[in-house]
C-alpha cells in the first residue's frame, strides 16, 4: 500500500494507505478527524469540503494519496484557544445552521469564498457556495452570516474590534493569503 | 401561592436566543452515528435489489464468505424465521390489506432497493466489496407502476396473496360525520362547478446526513445509536418486531442531521443490523451512501387528486368533493396508510363549506415505500384547495383574492366547527393576509401584470395566492385513536433540580435540527427563573429520557414544549412546600417570580436554589416531602392547534424559454406566541425551501423497468443557493386556546403554504394563453409545452374556456401531464 505523509489540522501524519482511499474516508476512518462529513457520493453536497494547501476541495473527490506532502485543514482547526473564528461566530450569530450537517463543509466553503473575495456581495455569496446544499435553512440565514462574517473580517475593519470581546482574530484571511502564495493545489 | 411567573425583567418567551446547540456544531465536535465506533465494531453492507419485482431463485453467497475480512454473509432464507415483518403503525380501516413485511426479502423483491443480503466486515470497503461477489438470480415477474392502472381490477398485482393492489379505501362524508349537507346535492346545485385534476408528484425526503446505525451487544442491554427522528417508537418497535424484550433495547438518537419525516420510520435497516450484532456477538454499524439512501428510504407524497368544487356565481363556495388514489409503494411502513388520510380533514382548509366528500384509495406499486414528508398529506391537500381557489377565481373573472376572503372564516367566528369534524380555536386570516399583500405591493404588481400582458412582453408576471391552515401537535390521543393510529399522542418531560439549583430538562421529544435545548431552556428558565445558561436539556436516549413519542408533525412545542411548562410548575408547586417550612409561613402566603419565593407583605424570602440545596441536604424538611424537587408530567392536548397565514408569491414566466424565476416571495404566518422568533424564522425559511422545491424542481422518476432514475444528487434537484430567491417574512401572532403557552407549531408550514402560491403564480403568469394547469415540478420544459399545447390548442378552437363552469376535458391533467 502507498505511504503517505500529511499535514492535518497542524499534525503531520504517516500512513499507509489504499489506492483507492478517498480523503475523506482517511480523515475520518483512519485519523478520527470525524467533524468533517459525507453527505453523498457524487461531489454534488459539499458537506465534506476541507482545504487542501489553502484552497476548499470536496474530500470525497481527493484521493488519499493526492494529499501526500500536501496540508489538509478542516472545521476543526478554526477554532482557536477556545474562541470562535468569525465564520463560525456569524453561522452561531445569524442561525444559519439547523441540523448543523451540512455545516463544516459549508463554513469551509465560505472561508475559500472570502479569501478569494473579501466583500462580496449577495449574488457573488449565492454563487460562491452553489456547490454546497442545505436542506434546512432555505440558505438565507448563511448567505446572512457570510456577509456579517465578510465585515468582521475585512482588513479595513480594524484588529482591535477583531480581537476584543467575543471576536476573535481574523486568522483566516492571513493564513489563506499565504496558502496561495505557497502554491494552493 | 401564586404559581404564575410574573417577571418585570426580560421574559425568555419571545427572546430571539442564539442557540446553545451551534457551539459543537460549527467546530466539528459532533456525535453522528456514523462517527462513532465502539471497539470491535465491524461493518454491514446491504445488497439490494436492481429489479422492481421478481422472484429470488437463487443467491449464491459462497465467494463473498470467503472474501478477505469477511465474517458472515446473510441472507433472507436466513433469518426468515428470526426477522418478523416491520410494523405499520397505522392500520386506517379494519379491512385494509397489508403485505408482511420483511426486513430482507426471502422469496420475492417487490421494489428496486430493497435488500436481498448483507455482508460484515472489518471495514466498509471490504463488506462492499463482498457484495459484488453475491450472485442472486432473479426471475421477472410485471412490473406495476403506474397508480391508476394498478388501481384497476385485472392489473397484474405487486403483492399475489393479496388479491388485489388496494390496500384500503377510507372515507369521510359530511353527511354522515353529522357536519354538514350532501356534496353530489351540491354539485348539482351548483351555479358553477369546477373539476381538476392535480398529481402530487413523488419526493424524497432528501435530509443531508445519511442514515446510519450502530448496535452494541457488549452490555446488559443492546444499545442502538441511529440517525432517527424516533429513538423511542424505535425501541419499542424492536421489541414488537424481534420479540427481543423491550427492557434489553436502549436507543440512542445522538447528533441527527435532518428528518423532515424521512427519519419517522423503523428500518430494515436498523432490524438488520440489529439481528447482525445478535449473531456475530459484537458492534456493528451500517451507514448508507447517498444512493442508498434516494432507492431505499421512503419517498414521500405521490398521489393524483380528483377534485370537484361547487359554488355561487358570486363566489361563495358550497361543496368539495376530494378523490384520491395515494401510491404506497411496494410496501406499508410506519405511517404510511394514514399520511393521505391525515388530509382528508385539511382540504376544507380556512374555507365554509356546506358539504363534503374525501374518499381515498391506498394502492400498492413496485416502488420504494412512501411515508412521512414534512407536511406529511396536509401538503398535498393545501395543494389542492388553494389550486381550486384560484381556478374558481378565473371561472368567475374574480380576483382569487376576493374570492378567498368571500370564503374563509372570520376572525370573529373562532372557536369554529369545520366541516371536516375539527374545531379551529382561533385564527384571524385577515390580519395575516393585510399584512403579507401590504408587504407584497399586491395591487402594483397587478398593474405590471397587466402591462406586461397588454404590450405582449416575452417575460410574463404571475401572482401566486396561498392562504392556508395546517393542524399541528399530533395529537389529541383520542383524536389519534379514532384514527386507528397505534399510538397515543401525549408528550412526557421531567424536570430536575440539582443541589446546587443547576436544572436538567428531559424532554420525550427528539430534535434533529429544530432547536429544542435552546427553547425548551427558555421556556423553563422563565417557569422556575432560573438562568437559561443554567439549564441542560437531555433527550433522545431511552437511558436518561425514558418516556416520549418523539418529533414529527410539529408537535414538539406544542406538546412536548407544553409538557415541560406542567413539570416546571410541579417543581415549583414542590419548593413552594419547603420554602413555606424554611420561611415559617403558610404556602398560601408565598408568592413566587424571578426564582424567589417571597413572604407577601414582607422582604422575607428564598431562592430556588437554596430551596433545592435544602431539598437535597434533607435536615429540616416539612413532614411527608421527599428530598428533593424533580417533578414529571405527561401532557394529552386536547386539540390539534392550527397555524395559519397569507404567501403571495411573484414569478416570472420565460414564454419562449418556460423558465420560472421568483422575483418575489413573501409571506405573514401565525404560529401563535412565538419561543424564540430567530427559531422560527429559520423554520419558516427551511419549509419555504423544501415547498418551493416541490413547485419547481424535485421529482423522484422511475423509468418504466421500475429503476429510480434520480438516485443521486446529480439527479434529484435539491435546491441550491442559486434556486432560491430571498424570502420576506412576517408574523401575526393569534395565540392558540389550547395550550398555556399559546403556542401552535411552525416545523411544517412553510412547506404546506408554498407549493401552491408558486405554481398558481406560474399558472397566472400564462393562464391568458388558455393554460390552466402545469403539473408539477412545474420545470421549463413542462412550462414550455403548457403553452405550446395552449396556443395550439386555442388556434383551432374557436375560443378556449369561457363559460360558467369547466373540466379538465380528458379527466387527466389539464395541460403538462407528461414528464
Amino acid at each position: 500500500m502507498p505511504r503517505i505523509t500529511v499535514d492535518v489540522d497542524g499534525t503531520t501524519y504517516t500512513d499507509e494507505v489504499q489506492p483507492r482511499t478517498l480523503l475523506v474516508q482517511y480523515l475520518r476512518e483512519q485519523l478520527g478527524k470525524v467533524g468533517t462529513v459525507v453527505g453523498c457520493d457524487t461531489s454534488n453536497c459539499g458537506a465534506c469540503t476541507v482545504h487542501l494547501d489553502g484552497q476548499s476541495v470536496k474530500s470525497c473527490s481527493v484521493l488519499a494519496v493526492q494529499a501526500d506532502g500536501h496540508e489538509v485543514t478542516t472545521v476543526e482547526a478554526l477554532s482557536q484557544e477556545g474562541r470562535l473564528h468569525p465564520l463560525q461566530r456569524a453561522f452561531h450569530d445569524n442561525h444559519a445552521l439547523q441540523c448543523g450537517f451540512c455545516t463544516p463543509g459549508m463554513i469551509m466553503q465560505a472561508l475559500d469564498l472570502l479569501a478569494e473575495n473579501p466583500e462580496p456581495d449577495d449574488e457573488q455569496i449565492r454563487e460562491g457556495l452553489e456547490g454546497n446544499l442545505c436542506r434546512c435553512t432555505g440558505y438565507q440565514n448563511i448567505v446572512r452570516a457570510v456577509r456579517d462574517a465578510s465585515e468582521q473580517m475585512r482588513p479595513g475593519a480594524g484588529p482591535a474590534m477583531e480581537h476584543s470581546g467575543e471576536t476573535p482574530a481574523p486568522r483566516a484571511s492571513s493564513e489563506q493569503a499565504d496558502a496561495r502564495v505557497t502554491g494552493g493545489q | 401561592m401564586t404559581a404564575t411567573p410574573v417577571s418585570p425583567s426580560e421574559p425568555e418567551l419571545g427572546r430571539a436566543r442564539k442557540r446553545k446547540e451551534d457551539a459543537r456544531l460549527v467546530t466539528g465536535r459532533t456525535r453522528w452515528t456514523d462517527n462513532m465506533s465502539p471497539p470491535g465494531t465491524v461493518h454491514l453492507a446491504v445488497l439490494r435489489s436492481p429489479v422492481a419485482h421478481a422472484r429470488i431463485s437463487s443467491i449464491d453467497t459462497s465467494e463473498a464468505r470467503r472474501m478477505s475480512g469477511v465474517h458472515a454473509v446473510v441472507t433472507g432464507a436466513d433469518i426468515a424465521q428470526r426477522q418478523g415483518s416491520l410494523p405499520c403503525a397505522w392500520p386506517v380501516t379494519e379491512d385494509m390489506k397489508a403485505p408482511d413485511a420483511p426486513s430482507m426479502a426471502v422469496d420475492s423483491v417487490n421494489f428496486a432497493g430493497e435488500a436481498v443480503a448483507m455482508v460484515a466486515a472489518r471495514s466498509a470497503a471490504e463488506a462492499r466489496d463482498a457484495l459484488d461477489a453475491i450472485d442472486v438470480d432473479y426471475e421477472d415477474l410485471d412490473v406495476v407502476l403506474d397508480i391508476e392502472s394498478a388501481a384497476r381490477d385485472g392489473s397484474p398485482l405487486v403483492h399475489e396473496e393479496l388479491g388485489t393492489n388496494r390496500n384500503a379505501t377510507w372515507t369521510f362524508d359530511s353527511v354522515e360525520a353529522g357536519t354538514g349537507g350532501d356534496v353530489e346535492q351540491a354539485l348539482r346545485d351548483a351555479e358553477v362547478r369546477v373539476d381538476r385534476t392535480f398529481r402530487q408528484q413523488r419526493l424524497i425526503p432528501a435530509f443531508m446526513e445519511p442514515r446510519s446505525v450502530l448496535v452494541d451487544p457488549t452490555g446488559e442491554q443492546y444499545t442502538v445509536w441511529s440517525a432517527t427522528q424516533v429513538p423511542h417508537i424505535l425501541r419499542t418497535m424492536i421489541a414488537m418486531t424481534l420479540g427481543t424484550p423491550e427492557h434489553k433495547v436502549r436507543v440512542i438518537a445522538p447528533d441527527v442531521g435532518g428528518g423532515f419525516g424521512g427519519k419517522l420510520q423503523v428500518t430494515p435497516e436498523e432490524m438488520l443490523t440489529f439481528l447482525m450484532a445478535e449473531q456475530l456477538g459484537r458492534p456493528v454499524k451500517w451507514t448508507e451512501s447517498r444512493s442508498e439512501t434516494m432507492i431505499s428510504g421512503h419517498h414521500g407524497r405521490d398521489q393524483v387528486q380528483r377534485l370537484s368544487l361547487a359554488a355561487r356565481a358570486d363566489g361563495t363556495v358550497t361543496g368539495l368533493k376530494v378523490d384520491l388514489l395515494a401510491d404506497m409503494g411496494a410496501y406499508l411502513r410506519l405511517v404510511s396508510p394514514g399520511v393521505p388520510i391525515l388530509g382528508a380533514l385539511m382540504f376544507n382548509s380556512i374555507y365554509k363549506f356546506d358539504a363534503y366528500r374525501f374518499t381515498c384509495t391506498n394502492v400498492f406499486t413496485n416502488k420504494t415505500p412512501t411515508d412521512a414528508y414534512r407536511g406529511a398529506g396536509r401538503p398535498e391537500a393545501t395543494f389542492a384547495i388553494e389550486r381550486m381557489m384560484d381556478e374558481l377565481a378565473a371561472e368567475l373573472d374574480m380576483d382569487p383574492m376576493e374570492v378567498r376572503r368571500r370564503n374563509w372564516i372570520s376572525h370573529e367566528e373562532f372557536p369554529f366547527d369545520t366541516i371536516a369534524g375539527l374545531t379551529y380555536d382561533s385564527g384571524n386570516y385577515e390580519a395575516a393576509t393585510d399584512r403579507a399583500m401590504e408587504m407584497f405591493g399586491y395591487q402594483q404588481l397587478r398593474d405590471e401584470q397587466v402591462q406586461r400582458r397588454q404590450r405582449g412582453d416575452t417575460v410574463q408576471l404571475g401572482i401566486g395566492i396561498s392562504t392556508f391552515t395546517e393542524m399541528c401537535g399530533l395529537a389529541p390521543s383520542r383524536v389519534l385513536g379514532s384514527l386507528s393510529y397505534g399510538a397515543g399522542g401525549w408528550e412526557h418531560s421531567q424536570v430536575r433540580v440539582l443541589p446546587t439549583g443547576k436544572v436538567e430538562v428531559v424532554t420525550g421529544t427528539s430534535p434533529h435540527g429544530q432547536s429544542h435545548v435552546t427553547a425548551w431552556s427558555q421556556i423553563v428558565s422563565d417557569r422556575l427563573g432560573v438562568p437559561f445558561e443554567d439549564i441542560e436539556v437531555l433527550h433522545g436516549d431511552t437511558q436518561s429520557s425514558p418516556r416520549g413519542l418523539d418529533t414529527y408533525g410539529s408537535r414538539s412545542l406544542a406538546v412536548g414544549g407544553i409538557a415541560a411548562v406542567q413539570a416546571s410548575d410541579k417543581v415549583v408547586d414542590k419548593a413552594g412546600k419547603i420554602a413555606a417550612h424554611m420561611l415559617e409561613c403558610s404556602e398560601q402566603d408565598l408568592d413566587f417570580a424571578e426564582g424567589r419565593f417571597a413572604v407577601r407583605g414582607t422582604d422575607k424570602g428564598v431562592g430556588i436554589t437554596d430551596v433545592a440545596l435544602a431539598a437535597f441536604t434533607a435536615h429540616d424538611l416539612p413532614e411527608g416531602v421527599e428530598p428533593n424537587l424533580d417533578a414529571e408530567a405527561s401532557y394529552d392536548p386536547e386539540n390539534f392547534s392550527f397555524p395559519h397565514g397569507t404567501h403571495l408569491c411573484a414569478a416570472e414566466v420565460d414564454t419562449e424559454t418556460g423558465g420560472v424565476r421568483i422575483r418575489s416571495y413573501v409571506c405573514v404566518d401565525d404560529v401563535g406566541s412565538v419561543v424564540n422568533p430567530l427559531i422560527v424564522e429559520g423554520q419558516v425559511h427551511g419549509g419555504l425551501a423544501q415547498g418551493i422545491a416541490q413547485a419547481l424542481y424535485e421529482e423522484a422518476i422511475h423509468d418504466e423497468d421500475g429503476t429510480l432514475t434520480t438516485a443521486t444528487f446529480a439527479d434529484y434537484l435539491v435546491p441550491s443557493t442559486m434556486d432560491l430567491p430571498e424570502f420576506r417574512t412576517d408574523r401575526t401572532e393569534t395565540e392558540a386556546t389550547s395550550n398555556p403557552l399559546g403556542v401552535k407549531g411552525v416545523g411544517e408550514a412553510g412547506t404546506i403554504a408554498s407549493t401552491p402560491a408558486v405554481v398558481n403564480a406560474v399558472v397566472d403568469a400564462i393562464r391568458h394563453y388558455g393554460v390552466t394547469d402545469v403539473r408539477m415540478p412545474c420545470s421549463p420544459q413542462r412550462v414550455w409545452r403548457a403553452l405550446s399545447e395552449a396556443r395550439s390548442s386555442s388556434a383551432t378552437e374557436a375560443e378556449s374556456g369561457g363559460g360558467l363552469g369547466s373540466s379538465d376535458s380528458d379527466g387527466g391533467f389539464a395541460t403538462g401531464g407528461d414528464r
